[in-house]
Order: structure tokens, then sequence, then C-alpha cells
């Protein structure tokens, strides 16, 4: 695979000066989390990593290109991208959602082949949405549509996975589904990139970290490196108690003095 | 092409047929489906065959061009709108070809010059549009929609003006216009190689329009080059419309009617849509078209009367609906 890597990275935040410029590579079989506070960023950095927003200054490399030397199409097929929001103008089946991700690799005219519904439905039924397959993704409910798109990009097959909250609206048991079946793509030497809201998700999952402050600096590296309570106190501006627990570092945020 | 793409445009192809076997045969002189098709093999009488060849069948095959380049220009602007309520009338581009037109009439030009002035106006309410709406830089739909509106009332008040201060004898063509009329276009040929260049050229594009139909951020996300293919479509919309309004004058609604009632039998899947939003819509307006001979005989109704009948609580149907 080509490993998407960030050079002397600057997003585009509206109203900021400046910001730390990020140099990190998104490595086969990683597993990262971005962490930062509402409004630092992250959904502007995984947009610009993935091309549909131009940097302020640096540059992303897929592999030994830059991005935007790369047609669309081929960027598409290695790299994917979980939306938070989504907007549906028209109504769409579930299927035909999923089908979507096989754009990129089918030729302008080329209909969907049955192969490329199997593909679909795999991917549908591998989270657990399959029995949807007919159903109006507008009629679902908020979890169920997250695990459709997810789906989406789990049919279209990309080496380097870009997720912006993929937890977002999942019930528990959904949580850990998507996270194994993320951890399972690394493990296949694909790579995760995820914007993550919960602390302890990136914790419990991610090999590495990169936390975004909300006046641009930033720091990055292995998850054990990175999250150590000062640095994450800082980041929330929340006082956190760390408890261990299966192993892992737990953050609980201690209820400032003077509240309940 | 798999069979759930041909199977309903060929009952749509069938149903297009019937309705101009239909139109041909319907007026003074009635005409039996047997003696239509005489005529058009060049048998019957010289009477039927001039009837048929001559008056009624450019005026139905007109009605058939304008209503399939309407429902498809409607079809690719709702697609790049991401709005089921686009449609070339709404957005103004309609009013604009009416100005162009009248404005030539005005000048005392004709024939030819006219339909190129409406064909100019066209583009010009398209662009006009397209860049107000683009403004700062997003291209939001909503806004692009609101746009449209605001510039069609624009157009309207500059129709008043023009109607206003018009001298009386020119007033009969510029309502022409205005209503929508198929009475006097002779020449469906170009409208109909368009119709059918525009079919053809959007199948490698349909799979494309489906993922843009979800969203630009998602569409280039899975791989197109969103802006190259916003322009197409809107290059392409406004020929369209500029062509079915040269031909036809301003006819409302058939673009907002056509592609809505077919998406809700069909689905959304635009490499199905447009080639039936093509027959649908020559269909509806050669059906127009015959109502509109027949309803007060010997008088003629303009067809866009007809079609805003239809579309005005379509439109309120889809409004109400919507949340």
């Amino acid at each position: 695979m080509n490993p998407l890597q960030a050079r002397q990275l600057v997003i585009d935040v509206p109203g900021r000066p400046a910001g730390y410029p990020l140099n990190f590579t998104i490595g086969r079989g990683q597993m990262w989390g971005v962490l930062g506070p509402n409004g630092a960023g992250k959904t502007t950095l995984l947009h610009t990593l993935a091309g549909l927003r131009l940097p302020r200054q640096g540059e992303i490399f897929l592999g030994e290109q830059p991005l935007t030397a790369l047609k669309r199409r081929a960027v598409a097929r290695q790299m994917g991208l979980v939306f938070q929001e989504r907007q549906d103008g028209f109504p769409a089946s579930v299927l035909e959602t999923a089908l979507i991700g096989r754009h990129p690799w089918l030729a302008p005219w080329q209909m969907e082949t049955d192969l490329d519904r199997r593909l679909a439905e795999q991917a549908l039924q591998q989270l657990d949405v399959a029995h949807l397959s007919d159903r109006l993704v507008s009629t679902l409910s908020g979890g169920e549509r997250q695990r459709v798109s997810i789906a989406t990009v789990l049919t279209q097959n990309p080496d380097t996975w870009l997720l912006d909250e993929p937890t977002n609206h999942l019930d528990l048991h959904h949580q850990v589904a998507v996270m194994q079946l993320l951890r399972a793509q690394a493990a296949a030497g694909r790579a995760v990139f995820m914007c993550l809201h919960d602390l302890n998700l990136a914790a419990r999952w991610c090999d590495h970290v990169l936390l975004l402050y909300p006046n641009g600096d930033a720091c990055w590296g292995p998850a054990e490196r990175m999250l150590v309570p000062a640095a994450l106190e800082r980041l929330y501006g929340q006082k956190l108690l760390t408890v261990e627990a299966d192993g892992k570092p737990v953050f609980v945020p201690v209820p400032t003095t003077g509240e309940l | 092409m798999s069979r759930r793409l041909i199977s309903p445009l060929l009952v749509l192809a069938v149903l297009s047929g019937l309705a101009m076997v239909l139109s041909v045969g319907v007026g003074s002189v009635a005409l039996s489906p047997g003696e239509v098709m005489a005529a058009l093999l060049g048998d019957g009488s010289d009477l039927q065959r001039t009837l048929v060849v001559e008056l009624r069948l450019p005026r139905t095959l007109s009605a058939f061009a304008t209503g399939g380049l309407l429902a498809v220009a409607g079809a690719l602007m709702q697609v790049l709108l991401r709005n089921p309520l686009a449609d070339p009338y709404v957005l103004g581009l309609s009013g604009g070809a009416a100005v162009g037109a009248m404005l030539a009439m005005v000048a005392g030009l004709g024939g030819l010059l006219v339909s190129g002035s409406a064909f100019a106006g066209a583009l010009l309410a398209t662009l006009m549009v397209f860049g107000l709406a683009h403004g700062t830089g997003s291209w939001t739909p909503s806004r692009l929609l609101l746009t449209g509106v605001v510039v069609a009332a624009g157009w309207g008040a500059v129709i008043t003006l023009m109607l206003a201060i018009s001298p009386a004898q020119q007033l009969p063509g510029m309502l022409y216009w205005l209503m929508g009329d198929v009475s006097y276009a002779r020449a469906p040929v170009p409208g109909m190689v368009l119709l059918l260049a525009v079919c053809l050229a959007v199948i490698p594009f349909g799979r494309s329009l489906n993922v843009l139909a979800r969203g630009p951020m998602q569409a280039a996300a899975l791989g197109i080059s969103v802006r190259p293919l916003e322009w197409l479509i809107y290059v392409a919309a406004s020929l369209l419309t500029a062509t079915a309004v040269t031909m036809a004058g301003s006819i409302g609604f058939v673009g907002l009617v056509v592609p809505h009632m077919l998406r809700l039998v069909l689905g959304n899947d635009q490499r199905l849509i447009l080639p039936a939003c093509a027959l649908a819509g020559g269909t509806l307006l050669v059906l127009a078209d015959t109502l509109a001979r027949v309803v007060i005989a010997p008088e003629q109704l303009p067809v866009g009367v007809i079609t805003a009948l239809l579309g005005v609580p379509t439109f309120l149907y889809l409004l109400y609906r919507s949340r």
C-alpha cells in the first residue's frame, strides 16, 4: 500500500492565525486516533488529508506522489472517508448506498455486476445491517445510518481508512464491533486514521495518537507516550482521574470544584 | 445494460408512440390510428398525407422534443442542486429566454434572430443564477434555488414592463413566448437530435451523477472530480432549456413534475431516470398539447396553461410533503 503522509502540513481553520506544522505517516497496520476539543479542527484535518480541502501550507503524499497530482479516482481506490455528517437529498436504499462504494472501481460505462452487489451485501452483513438492505436510508436510526456509511467504505475497500467519529450514535455493542472491524483492517495491512471524541476509545484501540489543540498546536506519536494525564488535561481544559481497567488506562473527568 | 433499465424504457417508448399517434389523429379532421399510420407510410389520400406529415406531425414532434428537453434539464438540475424542486422554469431560465425573445421583437427583429436572442437570454439567465449563487465560493443548493427564484421574479418584472410599453400590435407575438405554445413550432429536428445526443452522452456519466446526488464531498471522496462534472451538468441543462424555450416559449413545470413522478416509480438511478425523463416528458407534453387543442375546439389553448395547471398542485404537494 501507499502510506498517507503529511509533510509540513498546516490545516486551514478559518480565523486561526497559524498552526504547528504536521509531519506524520499513517503507516501500514497502524491505528491512529485524533483527539481534541470541539473546534480544534479534527474534521478539517481529516478532509484536508482526504484532499477535499486545501491546506494552508504543506503537502500530502500518497506513497511517492503528492495527492494533488493524483486523479480523484486513483485516490478513491486507495483512501476511503467516513463522514460525520451526511446529507441525503434523494431517497436511496441501504443496498444502493453501500453499492456506491464500488464507484471508483468501475469503468464509467460499466453497470454494477452481481459481484459488486455481493461485495456490498457482505459489507452490510459485517456491519450488521444486511437485514435493512431494502430500507430507505432516511428511515433508519442514527446508529444504523452510521453503520451503513461504514459499510459503504468497506465496500470501497481502501488501503487507508479515514473516519470522522465512527462511533457516533452507536450503542456499546456496535462500538466494539466497529472498532474490532477497524483493528482487523489494520491487522490485514491497512491503515486507520480516525477522529474520536471519546478519549477512552483512543486509549483502548489506537496505537498512535494525535493531539490537536484549539490554538493550532499539535503533537503526535505512539499512544502510550501521548496519553499522559497532564497533556490530556491541557487538551480538554478538564481535570482527569486515571484508573486502570483491563490493562489500559481509563480517563474519568473530575467535576470542577464548586459544582455537583 | 440490465433488464432493470431496459424494460421501463421500453414501456415508456411504447406509451410515447401511442401518444404521438393519438395526437396526430385528433383534430378538426379526426383520423383513426390506422389512417395515421397509412399516411405516415405514404398511403392514404393526399389530404390525409398533407394533414399528417406537414401539419400535425411537426407539431407533435416539437411538443415531444420540448417536453423531453425540459424534463431532462429539470432532472439534471435537481441532481446538481440536490433538490427535487429545481427546474428550469423555477430557476428563471425560461424567464431569461422570454426576455431575450421579446427584446428582439421590440427591436423589430424576426424569425431566427428572435430564437437566437431567446437562446442567449436562457444562457445569460443560467450564468447569472449560478454566478450570483456562487458568490463567496460556496455553491450551496438552497442558496442557488433562492437566487433562481429571485432572478425569475426579476425577469417577470422586466417582462411586464416590456408588455406595458410595447406597441399593441406586437403583444400577441410576445404573449406567445410567455404562455408557451407549440402551435408555431415547425422545426422539431434540432430539438430531437439534441435530446437523443444528451441521452446518449449521459450514459457514461450516469453513475457519477448518482454519486454526485449524495453530495459533493461524498462524491469527491468516491473519486469524482466534482467541479468539472457540475459545470458539465450546468452547461448541458442550459443548452437543453434554451433549445426547448426557443422552440415553444416558456412552458413551466414539465421539468419538475416528470422527474418527480418517475423517481417515485423507478427510483433515482440517473442511468434510468434521464432517458425515462426524455420519453415521459415528451409524452406528457404531447398529451397536454392534444388536450389543449380539443378542450375548447376549434379554439386552442397554449400548452403552457395545461402544464401549469398540472404542475402547480404537484409543486405544492412536494413542498407540503418535504420537511
